[in-house]
């Protein structure tokens, strides 16, 4: 599955021949990651998220399986058990703060992905599969983030788990007794501690696994670029291996001093001082607030105060609460749809005024404005402003995307990703073995090559 | 292949010998090298002993109330201690036997405090594999030596709690300990 100018992998001792015949790992490791994998040659930084969101994930699940070999999942010693982690395990505090800061730092990174996929649409065909696939991580880290965050059994994660399993309870007739099997009782407790532990430390390896799947999709049309034209020569290519190794390890570099910066110097900078207080099942913290990276989904929940009603008659349809949970997950698996509604062929928000315009000075402000208001009191004037962005927020996905799309026009697009590199001037290259139909300018149409299997 | 493209001419015209882009190969993939090896070192040690554990490493024990023949079991980092005073029978018995002819060659007076010769404090713990001998509490079987017995394979230990017979290769072990006044030790 790669272009038909990849670089074959080729054993050179005996000993690696013996294993490529047995089992090609090597071989797999060299198409995928290596140089067997030909990249398009213009990716800027934007593309390095990936790689990034990869790396924080297995911060995340070796820092977490550590701190598993201290913790204890139970209503009684967990709160003491955490503090037993910060005081008395040989660099406990440190990997407890990278685990939290770590969590924050895959939420920074995903969502940089998100955006560098929002921009430059890498939802498109023949790309729709990698996007599902991601949002389904994107739902898979927010229900472990969530499960996570209950562990320390603070205040913040006691009534958080009472708040988000609330809102299950939203859900007509069955709502209840769903949220009481959710929990495992009618408040939060052992039991509901007990099963976040075990499905926290279950579904990373689940993001894991859908992630191998998530590289896999990508790896069969490969990378999308910023001009949004797909590969059609060799000279539109670099071997992953060296280029996006020493680039990507590069970026790697910068987010690590980053993060080693908050590890060590603001631990506690995106968390919540209530959470070092032990649970306390009769008294809720006055102002209580979700981790930052769920702010924006969290005002849309809030956005709702007004139940569904026929008008001048009374009679309720949905109530406020329902709907507000209906539009907070609904903000996100509208997601899943997003491939069949933004129809315009021209992929990079480079060539797309209309796009481009509504990107910067609609959606992104919206998410901004969401994010503030989410972090905010349940007060005016934020309930009106999250009311508007969240209008915002779907106006843009269900009619402003499809409209643009129709009636866009689009800035001409290069020939190839070559010709938007090196200039027109060099651009008709003489065509060699392996590069299909790099030759007849203009009227091979895009993504008219196949790649090789 | 692909050294013809655009992009790695470069790369192909400095091949011969020394490049300077080994320096920067050398220089990224050391550091890389020392941050993973200074990461390992704090995921290792987290699985030492936390300061908790180590904290709880010294034991204090009364033994003013243990009657001749009789043994009692402390517990010293969460390991069975065994406090025994000795008879003159017992003493004596150990004191009879030749050292050489032992697997662990000491004398009980090597295994005692001075000043104390009856006080035989041990780790209840079989240096075989690590059971708890019988022979501490009454009425258990204290083996063919009149010491302690580990049931599990079949250690004996005499008097002075050294092995005789069975698979154990060493003495029940004497920890490190000290009198702090006439009637009370601490452990550790």
């Amino acid at each position: 599955m790669s272009f038909a100018w990849a670089k074959q992998y080729e054993p050179q001792s005996a000993f690696t021949k013996w294993i490529d015949e047995k089992l090609p790992l090597p071989r797999l490791v060299y198409n995928a990651v290596g140089a067997g994998y030909p990249v398009p040659r213009n990716l800027n930084y934007m593309w390095n998220f990936g790689v990034l969101a990869g790396f924080f994930l297995m911060v995340q699940i070796i820092t977490g399986v550590v701190l598993a070999m201290h913790y204890a999942a139970n209503g009684l010693v967990a709160f003491a058990t955490v503090e037993h982690i910060m005081r008395d395990v040989n660099y406990g505090w440190m990997l407890r703060y990278a685990h939290a800061n770590g969590a924050s730092f895959f939420f920074i990174v995903i969502y940089m992905h998100i955006f560098r996929g929002f921009f430059y649409s890498s939802y498109k065909a023949p790309r729709e599969m990698i996007w599902l696939l991601g949002v389904v991580i994107f739902l898979l880290m927010m229900a472990t983030a969530f499960m996570g965050y209950v562990l320390p059994w603070g205040q913040m994660s006691f009534w958080g788990a009472q708040v988000i399993t609330g809102l299950f309870g939203a859900i007509p007739l069955v709502g209840e007794p769903i949220q009481v099997w959710i929990l495992g009782g009618y408040a939060p407790d052992n039991a509901a501690l007990n099963r976040f532990f075990s499905l926290h430390f279950l579904l990373p390896f689940v993001i894991a696994g859908v992630v191998i799947l998530h590289i896999w999709a990508l790896h069969i049309p490969g990378s999308s670029n910023p001009t949004g034209v797909e590969v059609k020569q060799e000279s539109d290519t670099v071997p992953f291996h060296p280029y996006y190794t020493a680039k990507d390890g590069f970026g790697l570099g910068v987010v690590l001093i980053l993060f080693t910066a908050m590890v060590f110097f603001l631990p506690n900078a995106l968390g919540h001082p209530d959470n070092y207080i032990e649970a306390n099942p009769l008294s809720t913290p006055a102002h209580i607030v979700p981790e930052w990276y769920f702010w924006p989904f969290y005002a849309i929940l809030r956005a709702f105060t007004g139940d569904l009603t026929i008008p001048f008659t009374g009679i309720v349809l949905v109530q406020a609460k329902l709907l507000g949970v209906i539009a907070m997950f609904g903000s996100i698996l509208l997601w899943f749809i997003l491939p069949w509604l933004d129809k315009s062929p021209v992929r990079s928000g480079h060539y797309r005024p209309l796009f481009r315009k509504f990107f910067w000075f609609g959606l992104i402000p919206t998410m901004a404005v969401l994010f503030y208001c989410g972090g905010a009191p349940a007060e005016q004037p934020y309930v009106l402003i999250s009311q508007l962005a969240t209008g915002y927020y779907f106006l843009h996905f269900l009619v402003v995307l499809p409209i643009i799309s129709q009636i866009e026009v689009p800035k001409p697009l290069p020939f190839s990703i070559t010709e938007a590199v090196i200039g027109k001037g060099s651009a008709p290259e003489a065509p060699r073995a392996g590069s299909v139909d790099g030759g007849d300018a203009g009227t091979a149409p895009e993504g008219s090559l196949q790649p090789a299997e | 292949m692909a050294t013809d493209t655009a992009a790695t001419t470069e790369l192909s015209a400095a091949d011969e010998g020394v490049r300077r882009r080994d320096w920067i190969h050398i220089a990224a993939l050391g550091t890389a090298g020392v941050g993973g090896a200074s990461v390992l070192f704090p995921l290792i040690s987290q699985m030492a002993p936390s300061a908790d554990v180590l904290a709880a490493s010294t034991t204090d024990v009364d033994v003013s109330a243990i009657a001749e023949g009789q043994s009692i079991k402390a517990v010293f980092r969460k390991q069975p201690l065994f406090v025994r005073r000795l008879t003159a029978a017992e003493i004596e018995e150990a004191n009879k036997v030749d050292v050489g002819s032992l697997r662990d060659p000491q004398t009980l007076a090597e295994r005692t405090k001075e000043g104390h010769p009856d006080l035989l404090v041990t780790m209840g713990v079989c240096t075989h594999l690590g059971c708890v001998p019988l022979g501490a509490a009454e009425g258990e079987s204290r083996g063919d030596f009149g010491g302690y017995f580990c049931p599990c394979h079949g250690s004996h230990y005499d008097t002075a709690a050294r092995i005789r017979k069975g698979p154990a290769p060493k003495n029940l072990m004497v920890p490190n300990y000290e009198f702090t006044s006439d009637t009370v030790i601490r452990v550790g």
